[in-house]
């Protein structure tokens, strides 16, 4: 693959006692939405950690943008390019919505034309930019968690699980956002919800056990139930 | 960039905001209980403005170190070294001000005290950066060695003080204007509580602007919620908290001068007698809460004023129960800060 934008490679992670990556090897194109799947506990939420360097790899490379940055702290991680949307979406509950996104803008106050287009992939968020973060729904957290991500420009947006516990009318609403956002950034999703994914996703990488054990299209493995089933252990139209 | 061609909607109600004004009305409601119980309307108000002025000293004192536990779950029980270096520093400049204290002129009283607080905060303010480096950096993330190794600062810097200042016990005169009491009606206003009010009331208010109204509060009220996804955000908590915790024991330093000068005499271990207090503040209001902090400030002043005067034998026990009581009431404190 010519210059890839993220590549892991051998990477290893420790949690205390437990050895939960075990030799990642990834590689992420430019562009498009890259979707890492697998089952509970196979090491997705710890790769995307590891890359954003809340959790430093023990062993191996991970290099950005043609940059080495496996063991940078967070911060510096953050400002080369990449944004994090955790698990638990991790909103600010006591701000506003306004003030998590002013915080999201590092360089200043945010762009009124990228606001608008903001506004225009999350509505909710502009109805209610003056209310505590902590008050809105589950799907408008999560809303809001991805707004902040992008409030200005990033390079690579590190997404987990943005589907987890919220309404399907609030799912729609993200794939077409997702899809809007795509075009602009590369997007590395880790997801549970196939369906979910496999309408998104461009390339699948499939974890387990802390290793990749599978690459390619996402077309391919949407089209191949068998390969669903040896890896996932579920079909297309079972695994939602 | 171009415009998403079908925006995305949701089912978004306006939701209600809920405004907590329980905890803002048990001062008050404390005070009113008392008042029966006190008798002597007169009585009553000097006993309500003498707690009105303790509360803000202990705010002062408490505040940044509820900051500090709230942004980087620090425990620091050093706390009150930098409320005994900032009153024997402060105690050195007014013994070279003498003149200026002595003299009955407000203008040079506050003048003296004014550069006697100045130097006792600069002068705690890098105490605190040097206790940050040496002494709580190391040890990020691991209470049981917090604890331990803050309280051992506390007690090298309680001896460090005995070794500069000597081990007797110092007496720290009120500049003369500011002794005596003001006439309202029948009711004695001492000088001093009103200057402690008032000292009390500016913190609170420049604390509340900064983190309401500045990005560098924004951040800190964020890194007390959830310091790891500021850092994801592409800030530097630990710089920021170094900042928090200097100013915080610089604000210890100023609380520690108006606790000397109310009490008129101090020790090395004043830092230590009021620190019960402040702990009871801190837990009480909710750690990382400057709103809880102030409340709480208030209601144990309260507790300690009223209980004394009325029953002396459970004032030092009362503070505990008001603790039991409100932790039963709202177990994560007054104001809970929403943490990750």
């Amino acid at each position: 693959m010519a210059d890839p934008l993220l590549t892991l490679a051998g990477v290893h992670t420790h949690i205390g006692q437990y050895h939960i990556l075990q030799g990642v090897d990834l590689v992420l194109p430019r562009g498009g939405m890259t979707v890492l799947l697998g089952r509970n506990g196979a090491g997705k939420t710890t790769t995307l950690r590891t890359v954003m360097g809340l959790w430093k790899p023990s062993r191996g490379t991970v290099t950005f943008d043609g940059r080495p940055i496996g063991g940078w702290p967070t911060p510096d991680i953050a400002q080369a390019g990449i944004a994090y949307v955790p698990e638990t979406m991790a909103v600010f509950a006591d701000l506003t919505v306004a003030e998590n996104m002013i915080l999201a803008a590092r360089s200043g106050p945010i762009d009124t034309a990228r606001l608008d287009w903001i506004f225009s992939l999350f509505p909710a968020l502009k109805k209610f930019w003056q209310f505590p973060a902590g008050v809105l729904s589950g799907g408008q957290k999560q809303m809001l968690a991805i707004a902040r991500a992008i409030a200005e420009p990033r390079t690579l947006l590190l997404i987990d699980e943005p589907t987890k516990g919220i309404a399907p009318a609030i799912i729609e609403a993200m794939i077409m956002a997702f899809a809007e956002l795509k075009r602009e950034t590369t997007i590395l999703l880790v997801e549970q919800n196939f369906r979910f994914a496999a309408s998104l996703g461009d390339h699948v990488a499939v974890m387990d056990d802390g290793r990749i054990v599978h690459r390619g299209a996402m077309a391919d493995l949407a089209r191949n139930e068998a390969l669903q089933q040896r890896l996932l252990g579920l079909s297309l139209d079972t695994h939602q | 960039m171009t415009v998403a061609p079908a925006p995305a909607t949701t089912p978004d109600a306006l939701p209600a905001i809920k405004h907590d004004y329980l905890p803002i009305l048990l001062p008050v409601a404390l005070s009113a209980l008392a008042l029966p119980f006190v008798g002597n309307p007169t009585t009553w108000v000097t006993l309500t403005v003498a707690a009105l002025a303790m509360g803000m000293m202990i705010f002062v004192i408490a505040s940044g170190l509820t900051l500090v536990f709230g942004l980087m779950d620090v425990l620091n029980f050093g706390h009150g070294a930098f409320i005994a270096v900032g009153a024997y520093l402060a105690l050195s400049v007014l013994g070279l001000l003498s003149g200026w204290v002595q003299v009955d002129a407000l203008g040079w009283n506050l003048m003296a005290l004014g550069l006697a607080v100045s130097v006792a905060m600069i002068g705690t303010g890098l105490l605190g950066w040097a206790f940050e480096r040496v002494i709580v950096k190391p040890v990020y993330g691991q209470h049981l060695k917090q604890i331990l190794i803050t309280m051992g600062g506390l007690i090298v810097a309680e001896q460090l003080i005995h070794v500069i200042w000597g081990g007797d016990q110092k007496a720290m005169a009120l500049p003369t204007a500011l002794r005596g009491a003001v006439l309202i009606g029948d009711v004695a206003i001492e000088k001093f509580r009103i200057l402690a009010v008032a000292v009390g009331v500016v913190v609170f208010v420049a604390m509340l602007v900064v983190l309401n109204r500045t990005r560098i509060g924004l951040l800190i009220r964020a890194g007390v919620e959830n310091a790891e996804m500021v850092e994801a955000l592409g800030y530097r908590i630990r710089r920021l908290f170094v900042g928090v915790f200097a100013v915080g024991s610089a604000l210890a330093g100023l609380g520690g001068v108006m606790w000397a000068l109310y009490r008129e005499t101090l020790t090395a271990a004043i830092g230590g007698d009021v620190m019960v207090l402040v702990f009871i503040v801190i837990i009480i209001g909710g750690l990382g809460s400057v709103g809880g902090c102030f409340i709480g400030a208030i209601l144990v002043a309260m507790m300690a004023n009223y209980t004394a005067f009325l029953l002396p034998k459970v004032a030092l026990a009362s503070n505990i129960l008001l603790m039991v009581a409100i932790l039963m009431w709202r177990p994560q404190g007054l104001y809970p800060v929403a943490k990750r």
